[in-house]
């Protein structure tokens, strides 16, 4: 993975200074909290219901060992020893204290961590797809471009003061697992009619209040045109996008209202002036590409017979061997998942012992290396097949090995109403209340790919309206009420799920999603997913039966 | 009331002139509507003379008008408006506009090493306290990822 030189070092250790005389000023009432506000936040920092929240960087989902045992130690010197995976792959704390932050991001610091651009209207933290360089359906690695527009975005001059945030994915497979059409700016690595591989652009992505699909603007971009293009489509947007209204502010507006082609001529217009003072050298591009080599595979590590004989033995091993692993580019290799949906927990939560144990575990069976995924779960990606059986009891023991990946008990959540000021309604406890009416596993791994998403609140940071089931909770007269979605998708074919009906009353949402289930069971076609039934079907049926008592 | 140009704090020599009042003596600036409605009364003019523009303004419509301005003061109404930052950026590198570029209006001083970097030369505060913290945070940072002539 990339590893800092001097500037990299440098550059977050004058951020914390920077910071630290910023939270000092505020303190001593020198810094209005407006202003304190906008800076704050591009430190990460939210002033949250109970304490502030810190949000921290792990640019596109990767970690290292060491790393792992730095959030561990935060999460253990200064919030109450756990942390809150994102679905942007950082990691969030919840009760750090204000005046002690300055410290914490200099702890950070040590291990080449930060919290810059987490958070306000600039540059957000690039994503990527967790099996980069591990899976088979890659055109290229696309962990170097991440890496090269993290350093573009970073405390960029010009774009620190956006009309609202920013956020850029890139992925280099067939399968779409970064949610890239979802967001601001989406790349995906293709190749062209002649043999080249570039990058297809889109724009205008978005979820939040009003969720948007992406739209294409460069169907093939040069390699060398990467950050002249992204520069161009920011001078746009940032000259050109709403201010006046916050909820109208994000770049997929601009595109809609603009309209997409004149959008992207005016794209167009601003990149052909720019563009050759601007070029990513191929020599740039190799250098980068040399921080992210494969580690050192074993030859021989497919000439192992023990997994076939743990597989065929042990049949709680064999659930886990289907859901948390998936194949491996490398013959011997397979990714593991570290699932944080255990059912007794928080979604996308994972405890300071957790992440020291697993620190060690990456170091063991993983070559150091951990990811974060967008659907708020940890992965090991280079685990040699002789070492499943041994890594999965021991993951199990830490409570990290629920065989749920993929199924709908691997809920993606928000912190909801118990920490987030913005929220109009809990989503933890309801998660926790949806995975105890789903308590038989044989039923969940039958019922098979099904994406529960759910928000607090219409900001949609848990991404529910491409849920294949999403949930959004709303406020109703200081009640919380939900709001269900059907038919969502961030993958290939993204979609925005369409509304069920009218929203249902707390105490009806774990039976409404029972019910929905219910449904697909019965109208299912032999080998039919989730999605599929409920786009063959329509919504009626689901209708007919969730509000059936109603 | 004064400004802070080449890292020190100097006198500032320049008054705006509202588009509705007289022109003052010395050197001024007017909005981006008066120097295109009166431009010939301010070719004229005595002492320098600078245009004032607002986030909103388009830099394309000063266009050939550059070399007549000495200076251009970049206005803003609150200091999250960043527009400012590509008006800055694209008068240096665009339009190669060779004249003072100073911030004035609602900004921070933790923005200045940013605007500095787009191309603004000087800084105006209303608050003296301003201009100290100001001058060391254009330091703020010795390294930078993005290529920048400033």
């Amino acid at each position: 993975m990339y590893q800092y030189n001097e500037q990299d070092q440098t550059l977050i250790e004058e951020r914390v200074t920077q910071f630290r005389g910023q939270t000092q000023r505020f303190l001593n009432g020198e810094l209005g909290p407006d202003e304190f506000r906008a800076l704050r936040l591009m430190n990460g920092l939210y002033i949250q219901t109970h304490a502030p929240m810190l949000r921290v960087a792990i640019p596109y989902g990767l970690l290292a060992s060491r790393q792992l045992r730095m959030l561990a130690k935060v999460a253990r010197d200064y919030d109450k020893g756990y942390c809150h995976f994102t679905t942007r792959q950082n990691v969030q704390y919840n009760w750090p204290a204000l005046e002690r932050v300055p410290d914490l991001l200099a702890e950070l610091a040590t291990v080449q961590m930060h919290a810059i651009q987490t958070s306000g209207n600039c540059l957000r933290n690039t994503t990527s797809d967790h099996l980069a360089g591990v899976c088979p359906d890659e055109l290229e690695d696309p962990r170097p471009y991440c890496e090269i527009i993290r350093q573009w975005t970073t405390l960029h001059p010009e774009f620190a003061y956006l009309p609202r945030k920013f956020k850029i994915a890139v992925s280099g497979s067939e399968q779409d697992r970064a949610a890239v059409q979802l967001h601001d700016i989406g790349v995906y690595l293709v190749r062209n009619e002649e043999g080249r591989i570039g990058f297809r652009v889109l724009a205008g992505g978005g979820l939040g209040r009003t969720p948007i699909i992406g739209q294409t603007v460069k169907p093939f971009l040069e390699k060398k045109y990467l950050l002249s293009y992204l520069e161009a489509i920011l001078r746009v947007y940032n000259l050109l996008g709403r201010r006046d209204n916050k909820y109208k502010a994000r770049i997929k507006i601009l595109v809609k209202e603009t309209g997409l082609e004149k959008f992207t001529a005016m794209v167009e217009d601003e990149w052909l002036q720019i563009r050759d003072d601007m070029l990513l050298s191929e020599e740039r591009i190799a250098a980068m590409q040399a921080q992210f080599t494969p580690p050192a595979y074993e030859p021989t590590a497919n000439s192992d017979t023990g997994l076939a004989q743990h597989l065929a033995d042990d049949k709680a091993f064999a659930k886990w061997f289907k859901y948390n692993s998936v194949v491996h580019r490398v013959s011997g290799y397979r990714a593991v998942f570290v699932s944080l949906k255990a059912p007794d927990s928080p979604p996308g939560d994972i405890t300071s012992d957790q992440l020291d144990a697993l620190a060690n575990l990456a170091d063991a069976y993983s070559f150091g290396e951990v990811r974060s995924t967008h659907r708020q779960n940890l992965v090991l990606a280079d685990v040699k097949q002789a070492d499943l059986y041994t890594l999965w009891q021991k993951l199990d023991a830490l409570k990290l090995a629920t065989p749920n990946i993929g199924t709908v008990t691997d809920m993606i959540c928000c912190p909801g109403l118990d920490f987030c000021s913005l929220a109009n309604a809990g989503s933890i406890g309801v998660a926790r209340e949806i995975n105890e009416a789903l308590d038989d596993l044989d039923y969940i791994h039958d019922i098979g790919d099904v994406k529960i998403n759910m928000s607090g609140c219409m900001n949609g940071c848990a991404h529910q309206s491409v849920g294949h089931i999403g949930i959004l909770g709303v406020d109703k007269k200081g009640e919380e009420w939900y709001q269900i979605t059907l038919g969502g998708s961030s993958e290939n074919e993204a979609a925005i799920g369409d509304r069920l009906g009218p929203s249902v009353a707390k105490h009806q949402i774990t039976e409404s999603i029972t019910r929905i289930l219910d449904v697909y069971v019965q109208h299912r076609l032999e080998e039919e997913a989730f999605l599929q039934t409920v786009k063959r079907v329509g919504l009626e049926p689901f209708r007919e039966k969730v509000y059936a008592n109603h | 009331m004064p400004i802070i140009k080449n890292q020190q704090i100097l006198e500032n020599t320049w008054t705006f002139v509202d588009d509705d009042a007289p022109l003052a003596g010395g050197d001024i600036t007017v909005s981006v509507k008066r120097w295109t409605e009166d431009k010939p009364a301010l070719l004229q003019h005595s002492g320098k003379v600078g245009v004032r523009l607002t986030p909103a303004d388009n830099v394309a419509a000063l266009g050939d008008d550059l070399p007549f301005i000495k200076l251009i003061e970049l206005h803003f109404p609150t200091f999250s408006d960043g527009r400012t930052f590509s008006q800055a950026r694209l008068l240096r590198s665009r339009y190669n506009y060779q004249g003072e570029i100073r911030a004035v209006g609602n900004y921070m001083t933790d923005q200045v090493f940013y605007l500095h970097r787009v191309g603004v030369d000087t800084f105006e505060f209303n608050d003296p306290k301003d201009m100290e913290l100001a001058l060391s945070a254009i330091k703020d940072f010795t390294v930078r990822y993005q290529a920048s002539t400033y």
